[in-house]
């Protein structure tokens, strides 16, 4: 079964353009909040309604702007975990799990499968977080749906619990026949739990990747920051082999065309090296803004001495070794160091993304 | 002393009260559903509200009248809705309406819609959720209604004394009472009843600071900030 999207939405001044095509695997949906990453699912679910577009889930229309096709949510068959889990709080785990079952011997076997029968006759309130979960869990698949949607299922749960429901939700994934997406903010949940990652931004999907070839190979500014790549410049070329990065305030030289056409550098943290001042091309002499110790390493915020761009993407973050900062953090400070990139291992990137304005 | 006042207006005020229950639920859970012309709706739903009883009175009077043809109609099958209990019980509904009905849509409009949203995606019917869902939720809200329209129901006065008068025994009502006891210098008998009258309407505001306060500690699903 295949689920395919096509839809715009517009709501004020945010502008929804969900499109995005999946089968079996399991697909992440990710962004910042605001991003329209809920939304879009709603609008498959039904609870919202697309201003235009298409929906179409295996070989059944449930959106059809152009044919005025618009399927009741309660015949989508479309599973939904909401954040909040939304369980009935009038009704008992066991009255809840039962409330929209088709078959009430399968929904008795799920209270078993998902282990709530000691806590079957008990209300919604005086469940723990994993217990609210599981109920919801299994009241979604009770209904026999044909998709599964969870909006963002462990921003309710501490650190713990949630890796453990992490666990359980993979078990059902893998179980389950169908298209499933998840949506989340969250990369290292959508890199451990989705086969396939769509990017988000301001209403659009910028970016569909396998999940591998997403975290090694951003396309875009959007989904370079999701991956967690700290450093990013806008670039412009210069002359043969040079760009200038207009944000970071420094010049960079490629041995070849390097950079190609990209509009933007990224340039992970853990990169940097340092070296004496002079010793090679492409080194920012720093100007430390702010030292900060983490657990295992130091992360130093700094920026090109003398840059004038007051751009957020004037601060360049790197994560250093501690014994290798302690090393040179002197040095760095007199100008006598400067911390080198290798220009090979810069991310090409599309973007920063046009704003949703035009067409 | 004559105590039939207070049965009358006890009569009175729960019949009332069951057609504003009726009433106020289906328009209350219908408004909820209108999108354009719910301001308009929600308007002429709660007019009696800001409407002297008075005004609502007379419109009744010429509503069931002999003038207007409603009303010859209803004579004519023979039911008598001026100077009855009956039509001090319409009254009391149009004047109390108002309160039931924003009351309900209130804590209709409380809950919390990903319930809603959930069991439709469930595949639950619309008058499954309204049972099953909506209603549990939202009853303590429900309740306070209730119980406000009830009161209300109880000490009309302006509407029921201009549609239904005062007809000792039969639609002499407790404010009614206090109202003729003080007309024919009866202050004792005036006193009697404004004491009896004081008394229910404390009863009634603690009874429903009772059921609001169980609201406070109704179930609720969990919230994420």
């Amino acid at each position: 079964m295949e689920l395919y999207v096509d839809i715009e939405k517009q709501l004020g001044d945010f502008r929804l353009r969900s499109r995005f095509e999946t089968g079996t695997e399991r697909f992440a949906l990710l962004g910042p909040s605001g991003c329209g990453k809920t939304m879009t699912l709603k609008c498959i679910a039904g609870i919202e309604k697309p201003d235009r577009g298409i929906i179409r889930l295996g070989d059944r229309v449930l959106f059809d702007s152009d044919n005025n096709i618009n399927v009741r949510p309660r015949k989508r068959k479309t599973g939904f975990l909401f954040q909040n889990y939304a369980l009935f709080p009038n009704m008992t785990v066991r009255e809840n799990v039962l409330a929209a079952a088709g078959d009430p011997e399968y929904a008795g076997s799920l209270l078993a499968r998902f282990g709530l029968e000691d806590v079957e006759g008990l209300y919604p309130r005086s469940l723990s977080g994993g217990q609210s979960q599981r109920t919801a869990l299994a009241r979604m698949l009770a209904s026999e749906p044909d998709i599964l949607m969870f909006d963002e299922p462990f921003s309710a749960l501490d650190n713990y619990l949630a890796m453990r429901m992490e666990r359980e939700l993979m078990d059902i994934l893998e179980q389950f026949p169908g298209p499933s997406i998840l949506v989340t903010h969250d990369r290292n949940e959508a890199y451990r739990m989705a086969d396939t990652i769509g990017v988000m931004e301001s209403g659009s999907i910028v970016e569909v990747k396998e999940r591998h070839d997403f975290f090694e190979r951003p396309d875009t500014v959007a989904a370079a920051r999701l991956t967690g790549c700290k450093n990013i410049s806008a670039v412009s070329k210069t002359g043969e082999g040079t760009y200038y990065a207009s944000d970071w305030g420094i010049e960079i030289s490629c041995d070849d065309d390097g950079l190609g056409d990209a509009a933007s550098v990224g340039y992970r943290a853990h990169y940097f090296t340092p070296v004496r001042a002079g010793e090679s091309k492409n080194t920012f002499d720093c100007e430390i803004v702010r030292v900060t110790e983490d657990t295992f390493s130091v992360i130093v915020l700094f920026r090109q001495r003398g840059n004038v761009s007051d751009s957020d993407d004037s601060v360049l973050t790197w994560v250093a070794d501690k014994n290798v900062w302690e090393a040179v953090r002197d040095d760095i400070a007199a100008g006598a160091s400067g911390l080198a990139f290798d220009a090979t291992k810069l991310m090409k990137l599309r973007g920063p993304e046009e704003r949703t304005a035009g067409g | 002393m004559d105590y039939s006042p207070l049965f009358i207006s006890l009569k009175i005020a729960v019949c009332a009260t069951v057609i504003t229950f009726i009433t106020g639920m289906a328009a209350a859970w219908l408004v909820t559903y209108l999108n354009g012309a719910k301001h308009v709706v929600d308007a002429l739903l709660s007019v009696p509200l800001v409407l002297p009883p008075t005004v609502v009175g007379f419109l009744l009077l010429v509503l069931f009248g002999r003038s207007s043809g409603f009303g010859r109609f209803l004579e004519s099958v023979g039911i008598r809705v001026i100077f009855t209990w009956q039509g001090a019980v319409i009254a009391a509904a149009v004047v109390s309406f108002p309160i039931m009905y924003r009351g309900v849509r209130g804590a209709i409009e409380q809950v919390d819609e990903n319930l809603i949203y959930a069991a439709r995606t469930l595949g639950m019917k619309e008058s499954t959720i309204l049972r099953r869902v909506v209603i549990p939720a939202a009853r303590p809200g429900i309740a306070a209604a209730v119980v406000l329209a009830f009161a209300r129901s109880l000490g009309e006065f302006g509407a029921t004394i201009m549609v239904a008068g005062n007809l000792p025994g039969k639609t002499r009502t407790m404010s009614v009472a206090v109202y003729t006891a003080m007309q024919s210098g009866n202050r004792a008998l005036a006193m009697k009843w404004v004491l009896i009258i004081t008394c229910f309407s404390l009863a009634i505001l603690i009874l429903m600071n009772i059921f609001t306060e169980a609201g406070g500690r109704a179930p609720r699903s969990k919230r994420v900030g």
